[in-house]
């Protein structure tokens, strides 16, 4: 038997106006080189000039992550050549990143948890972007020098599931700081895997392998599965000193397997020495309580729905996991409905039909409409099984009306008792036998009843109302 | 030639004359090799431009061919504080490929001879602004000093060459040789010249993350010759010096005395340690500031097979001998394995260097210093690159620790005729006492 140990490397790419050491703006659907200076271009003579924001944003996550923040950090060149590094080296942190010694707390789906340390979060200068046209090879260079915040885990993590669970904490972790947009498909928030095996009870770590270039969360899974495998296998054939070597592996996402990345397998050198060009990043007591003050983090957002609106963990859970879904839970519950209804009208009735990973923020529904229609329900305007049918219209429809709907289906309840009253009685008259059996012990009958009733309503009466007021008549 | 401080008060009318007469003298002295051309932003005061300092517009090649045809799309923080000042950047010095020499010979443009002797060296790596202030073909000139290459081409040439404390001048726009050590100052006819530029370009600059952000007095308005100053005079240090230098350093002595200044003796380690912490320290900053230069962006581009054989080809014949092996050693010593036995310890005996000064200057004002073990040399003299480095023993201690110098003529070698300068140094930021007691000297010396 194996196990599996992995720790991961995440680049974050701050989301600051500016770039790392110069002004250039950060954004990114702008003209090829359009965002570069003399500084990001690495002309002769340009020097580089530290983002204090960059500082900022890295000591909201280090208190996040309740790690230790270096007060002087320190910046390194890390040499290489290669066309989208205009200055043919890296300035990143190497020897003293900014911080360091810090964890993150993982839930699983039955609550138990695990901590998974992380070694390090440093600074570190983005590349810009080679773009091969046949053959011509372009650079564009906009993205060069734009800020990034290394994550690096301990080999803490032991299977896929915990890496999931591991990448969706600390995603949501820098979305609630809004340090970043870690958006993986953007290559915001990317993610470097290394992944070793050993036999179960061995203590030992033996070869690790990188896998880069995963770019969402169920290739990760899945890149995972089948570099194990590989080691797993060679392991058992007797190879697996001579097959598992240390190197960076891709995921080919169209063959579902890692690949050597070729012509890397010269031991790189990166000959890492301090930049002397800039000073040591100090952080000075002021800046320092300024941004440790954070804002709520996923995890205490989570427990306070669970103490505030007395919803299950794993419900709270999901709606706290992603920022946007939380602002939106808490912005129906800012229209004075009840808890129990938003969670499940939140979570089942409007995620259920919404398609292709899209989310309640993102979609067409927002939270006032989505609170106003269960507000309906609750001043008993229309039955639960209607509203589910101004849903689906207000979807298919792409309208927020949810009175208009309502009205145009045809759904306002009747919650009149004179009138449900003279139905039932219309019903039970017509019955006499049933009434019978119904009293002789078969209560199900009871629900044929309620049955007539809604059906010769033509779906209108309150069946609350419809219930209470047939077994007052029935007793 | 007007000096600087006559320039400044001469009319547009007298400025075009001089440029006139300027232009005319370098197309006269082709043969000294200068100037690489003779261009001009401006209407100011017309001052030599080491071509390693960005002028915008300008074809800026740091003396390399690996940078022919780049044209500099902005002015370095010097350039614009000069044209502030009415100072015109007025062409460009020839100098050692990327700074890296003390003869000028590794320039892409040929060797600039010595004004003075054109069988001799005129120093490097700013040869060519300390050549042309010498000849008379510059009113002043910009340089830049790594380790020494402001100094000692201004004592070779028998001018004085200024080097900043480390973060007085902005270094941005300055085309990085060593990051650490380079500092830009000037080459001048007098001490007094030289205060007057050094003050139009110190300061601090929020470009230049190592710029002091300290408060900047200027000097020339305060200059001062008849303060009595405490000077350490190195007798253990000068040893290894040749008897051209001993004599000048027994006239300087001799002058300083006479000037009413108290001379003490103090001890600095051998001058030949130095040069192992300098090289490792250098050439590392070197190899990666000038890994850029991948022919990608720079240079001629070739076809090549790959992208490594791209970035070989092109770097090997972009590059002269000497950097390219200032490269090789840079890399080396970074390389994984050798990182703590060089880098590491180069920069714990730096440490010791600025230390060892720092527990001087406790004691004493300034310390007089030889700037060359020798007089300029002959051209080809130096026949291994170790001798050409043992040359800048007792220049690279003073950017190891980051000090301001001064280098000024003193006399002529009796053996050779050559100018013999020494320099003066001062503790950080003292620039005020290192100019007051260069103005003292260098009026001393006239008497
Ligand atoms: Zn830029």
């Amino acid at each position: 038997m194996f196990e599996t140990v992995i720790g991961l490397e995440v680049h974050v790419q701050l989301n600051t106006k500016t770039k790392l050491f110069c002004s250039c703006p950060t954004s990114f659907d702008a003209r090829p080189n359009a965002h570069t200076c003399p500084t990001c271009l690495a002309l002769p003579g340009a020097l580089p000039v530290l983002n204090q924001e960059v500082l900022h944003k890295a000591i909201m996550f280090g208190t996040a992550i309740d790690a230790t923040i270096n007060r002087t950090s320190f910046f390194d060149r890390k040499s290489y050549f290669y066309p989208d590094s205009p200055s043919a080296f890296q300035i990143t942190q190497l020897y003293t990143p900014v911080v360091e010694h810090g964890k993150l707390e993982i839930t699983f789906e039955d609550g138990a948890t695990k901590t998974i340390r992380i070694n390090r979060a440093h600074i570190e200068a983005d590349a810009g972007k080679n773009l091969h046209d046949g053959a011509i090879s372009k650079v564009d260079l906009n993205r060069a020098g734009t800020p990034l915040l290394e994550i690096v885990s301990e080999p803490d993590m032991r299977s896929a599931t915990e890496v999931t669970l591991y990448l969706k904490k600390l995603h949501s972790i820098v979305r609630y700081l809004d340090i970043s947009d870690a958006n993986m498909q953007e290559g915001s928030f990317r993610v470097d895997v290394n992944v070793s095996i050993r036999p179960k009870g061995d203590t030992q770590l033996y070869t690790r392998v990188e896998i880069k270039n995963i770019n969402s969360f169920r290739f990760i899974e899945k890149a995972i599965e089948m570099e194990v495998g590989r080691q797993i296998e060679a392991w058992e054939d007797g190879v697996y000193a001579r097959e598992i070597v240390q190197e960076t592996r891709l995921f080919d996402q169209a063959k579902q397997e890692t690949r050597s990345m070729r012509g890397k397998e010269e031991a790189a050198d990166y000959r890492y020495f301090p930049e002397p060009d800039l000073l040591p990043a100090y952080i000075d007591d002021a800046m320092f309580a300024k941004y440790s003050q954070i804002p709520e983090l996923p995890d205490q957002k989570r427990n306070r729905f669970v103490s505030e609106y007395g919803m299950s963990l794993y419900n709270a859970d999901v709606i706290t996991s992603m920022l946007e879904t939380a602002h939106y839970f808490e912005a129906m519950m800012r229209e004075g409905i009840s808890a129990k209804n938003a969670v499940s009208w939140l979570t089942v009735e409007l995620q259920g039909r919404l398609k292709g990973g899209m989310t309640p923020a993102q979609s067409p529904i927002d939270a006032l409409t989505l609170a106003t229609l269960i507000k309906r329900i609750e001043d008993n305007t229309i039955s639960g099984k209607a509203a589910k049918e101004v849903l689906d219209y207000l979807l298919e429809h792409h309208t927020l009306d949810i009175d208009g709907t309502i009205e145009k289906l045809g759904l306002k309840q009747n919650s009149d008792t004179g009138a449900i009253e003279a139905i039932i009685d219309v019903i039970l008259a017509a019955n006499p036998d049933k009434i019978a059996e119904y009293k002789a012990g078969k209560e199900k009958m009871f629900g044929f009843f309620v049955g007539q009733t809604l059906k010769a309503s033509q779906g209108s009466a309150n069946p609350q109302m419809v219930n209470d007021l047939l077994k007052a008549k029935l007793s | 030639m007007m000096t600087l401080k006559e320039a400044l008060n001469a009319t547009p009318a007298q400025l075009e004359a001089l440029k006139a007469e300027i232009r005319a003298g370098v197309a006269a002295q082709k043969a000294l090799n200068a100037y690489i051309d003779v261009e001009n932003v401006g209407a100011g005061v017309p001052i030599l431009i080491k071509d390693n300092i960005q002028v915008k517009d300008w074809s800026i090649t740091s003396g390399s061919a690996i940078l022919k045809g780049y044209i500099a799309p902005y002015n370095a923080t010097v350039i614009d504080k000069m044209l502030g000042a009415n100072l015109s950047p007025f062409g460009r010095a020839n100098m050692d490929e990327f700074a890296m020499g003390s003869s000028t010979e590794s320039s892409c443009y040929g060797p600039t001879l010595n004004p003075r002797n054109p069988d001799y060296v005129p120093g490097g790596s700013s040869g060519g602004s300390a050549a042309a202030v010498a000849a008379g073909l510059a009113v002043a000139a910009l340089g830049s000093d790594t380790g020494g290459s402001i100094r000692q081409p201004a004592a070779f040439c028998g001018v004085v060459g200024m080097k900043p404390t480390y973060g007085r001048v902005s270094r941005y726009g300055l085309g990085a040789y060593a990051s650490s050590l380079d500092q830009i100052g000037p080459i001048t006819q007098n001490v007094e010249d030289a205060a007057i530029l050094y003050d139009i370009l110190a300061g601090h600059d929020p470009m230049d993350s190592t710029s002091a952000n300290i408060d900047y007095t200027p000097i020339a308005p305060r200059l001062d010759a008849t303060r009595k100053l405490t000077i350490a005079i190195l007798p253990d240090y000068i040893k290894d010096a040749s008897d051209d230098i001993k004599a000048a350093y027994h006239t300087a002595t001799q002058a300083l005395k006479a000037a009413g200044h108290t001379l003490v003796e103090a001890k600095l380690m051998d001058a030949k340690y130095y040069i192992s912490a300098y090289y490792v320290t250098a050439t590392a900053e070197a190899a990666t500031n000038l890994a850029r230069y991948d022919t990608i962006r720079y240079g001629n581009q070739r076809s090549a097979n790959s992208l490594q054989e791209l970035f070989i080809e092109g770097r090997s014949q972009g590059f002269g001998e000497e950097v390219k092996r200032r490269i090789m050693l840079g890399n080396f010593v970074l390389s994984s394995g050798y990182y703590d036995a060089y880098y590491v310890k180069a920069q714990k005996v730096r440490h010791k260097i600025q230390e060892e000064y720092l527990d001087i200057f406790k004691h004493v004002d300034l310390i007089l210093s030889p700037v060359a073990p020798t007089t300029a040399f002959k051209f080809g003299a130096k026949e291994t690159p170790l001798e050409m480095y043992l040359s800048d023993m007792y220049t690279i201690s003073i950017n190891l620790a980051g000090l301001p110098a001064i280098a000024l003529p003193i006399e002529n070698a009796t053996s050779n005729g050559m100018p013999v300068g020494l320099q003066l140094i001062a503790k950080p930021y003292d620039e005020q006492t290192l100019f007051d007691g260069a103005f003292s000297l260098e009026t001393q010396l006239k008497h």
